[in-house]
């Protein structure tokens, strides 16, 4: 299991900002007045539940959504379209996995804005991928299909893609959704090992207790930012409401934020008033409730 | 073997039959990719209301019909585009419409009937020199373009919205293919017929698929087998005595049965040398 380490946020220029952002699609307002700074280093989790805009702000830091007001400053520079300096890593779930490519195909998709003319691909291009691959520990998959690889392969293969175009920021969009405990506790832990050498990572989850807690600093989104900092800060029983819209009680292990995420839960020390489900403290563990119901 | 090789027509209609094979061999990996294997049969519909259209208007068949196509082509990706109508019913609606319309006029002008056989069944016996100039100026320049952006094509047909993220211009890709599409079914209608080119787009690629797991090889094996048929098919028309386009897509079709049996017997044979490796206690896996 990981736990948080003390992140020290960098001072000095952000690589992003967002400053009262209002975006969304067509006919769609998402997002409204966001604020974000992605500091170089940062290791950070949009947290929110479907629907609150994770997906959208993801795409608004790549430039792919209409902004309606509000400044997006990348290097502190004002930046409209799409970054090139940013690297996406989409849901695992949204990938054809009866599509024919090798993992070479795949990864080397990610040097096409480099050089996206003609099937051959440059000396370069080759050569940091396979500097990537071996990073990553999946020099040897190169010649097989991505359908043959296990969830924590497979994870590597489009975080290379994302790597080798040297983006400055990476971002993943659900990189723990729907794959099983071992597989997330290995991607989660080869984030951090990247974000350890020097790659800033965002990345979107709905799973507070397995995900977000573990990560160094929390954003919780409901079209809004309802909250920022780390998950100490951050995952209490207010912000949580304001988040999600229910009511989920916070207990407190060994420094640790963990919530109770059973909609039944309604009780304190273990009581319950639902007629199923239920979660009681484990020992020693403190429970925190919303203020008002305590 | 080489009897039919004296006829002149026979030599056309073979080179003709071999190109555009070939060339709906190498669409259709793109198109069954992109799930869109019922485009061909509905951009073939839509392309004859187009070629009835030119006809009315004494406009150049070639030209006309393509445009037409090109235009289906475009309106239904950007039907599609609204997500709340899928492809397939963008198809369904669009293309139907215009073969309605090519339907309409020859019914309104009933003397124009005995022309469009040809385009409804494909007739090897009308492809003239012209025909097969055509055919191969589609066949060139859909290489090029196709080779030119390959890696913008097979990113866009992986992945079009993370596609888009990674610099990859899919309104230009997706403009380019239906163009290119488009001009494909014009120039197959004559050789396979307006009722019979889905199947020329379709198989070849369904067939190198059940061989291949990598994008490039199955991209060389469908042009290969499409060009395969189109010549197997118009040997068979000529020994058989049977429209040029039916033989066509029995031969392919007669190519995908062959396919998928090979496919089973070598993951059944793989189940089972891999049951006799665990089973003497060497390493196996387990699927």
């Amino acid at each position: 299991m990981l736990h948080p380490f003390p992140h020290e946020r960098h001072n000095g220029q952000p690589i992003i900002e967002l400053s009262n952002v209002y975006a969304g699609y067509e006919k769609q307002r998402v997002l409204h007045g966001i604020d974000l700074r992605i500091m170089p280093g940062d290791f950070i989790g949009l947290l929110g539940p479907s629907g609150s805009g994770k997906t959208t702000l993801l795409r608004t830091l790549l430039g792919a959504t209409s902004v309606y007001s509000g400044e997006i400053y990348l290097h502190g520079q004002p930046s409209r379209g799409l970054r090139s300096q940013v690297g996406y890593v989409p849901q695992l779930e949204t990938i054809d996995w009866n599509f024919p490519v090798t993992v070479e195909e795949a990864v080397m998709m990610g040097a096409t804005r480099r050089s996206p003319l003609f099937p051959w691909h440059r000396g370069r291009d080759k050569k940091t991928a396979g500097e990537m691959l071996d990073r990553l520990g999946i020099s040897h998959l190169v010649k097989r299909h991505i359908r043959e690889l296990s969830g924590g392969q497979q994870q590597r293969v489009f975080l290379a893609r994302a790597l080798i175009s040297n983006p400055e920021v990476l971002l993943l969009d659900e990189p723990t959704s729907g794959v099983d405990i071992k597989t997330r506790d290995e991607v989660m832990h080869l984030l951090h090992d990247l974000n350890h050498q020097g790659i800033t990572v965002v990345l979107t989850t709905h799973e507070i207790n397995a995900v977000a807690v573990h990560l160094p600093w929390l954003v919780c989104i409901n079209q809004t930012v309802v909250a920022e900092g780390s998950p100490s800060e951050v995952i209490t029983p207010e912000n949580l409401k304001r988040t999600y819209g229910a009511e989920m009680p916070v207990l407190d292990f060994e420094g640790i934020p963990l919530v109770a995420e059973s909609p039944h839960f309604h009780g304190v020390n273990g009581r319950k008033n639902g007629k199923t489900g239920g979660v009681a403290p484990a020992p020693g563990a403190t429970v925190e409730m919303e203020k008002e119901r305590v | 073997m080489f009897e039919p090789l004296q006829y002149d027509f026979f030599v056309r209609g073979l080179a003709a039959a071999t190109l555009v094979g070939a060339l709906c061999g190498l669409m259709g990996v793109y198109i069954v990719l992109r799930k869109m294997s019922y485009i061909g049969h509905g951009l073939s519909h839509s392309v004859f209301g187009g070629a009835v259209v030119s006809h009315v208007m004494s406009f150049n068949f070639f030209v006309g019909a393509s445009l037409w196509g090109f235009l289906s082509a475009v309106l239904i990706t950007l039907t599609t585009r609204k997500r709340m109508i899928g492809s397939d019913a963008a198809i369904g609606i669009i293309t139907t419409a215009s073969f309605a319309l090519g339907i309409a006029l020859i019914s309104r002008f009933k003397t124009f009937t005995r022309s469009f056989d040809a385009a409804l069944f494909g007739n090897i016996l009308g492809v003239t020199e012209g025909d097969l100039l055509a055919i191969a100026a589609v066949a060139g320049a859909t290489t090029i373009i196709l080779l030119v952006g390959y890696k913008l094509f097979l990113f866009a047909t992986f992945d079009p919205e993370v596609a888009q993220y990674y610099g990859v211009p899919t309104v230009w890709v997706d403009t380019m293919f239906s163009l290119v599409l488009a001009a494909t079914i014009v120039v197959s209608m004559q050789v396979l017929g307006v009722t019979l080119i889905a199947a020329a787009i379709v198989i070849p690629p369904v067939v190198a698929r059940l061989l291949t797991d990598k994008f490039r090889n199955m991209t060389l094996l469908s042009t290969g087998i499409g060009a395969f048929c189109g010549l197997g098919g118009i040997y068979l028309s000529y020994y058989v005595d049977v429209s040029s386009g039916a033989s066509v897509v029995l031969f392919s079709a007669a190519l995908f049965v062959v396919a998928l049996v090979y496919n089973n017997l070598k993951s059944t044979l793989g189940i089972a040398a891999n049951r006799a490796r665990l089973l003497s206690g060497e390493a196996g896996t387990i699927d």
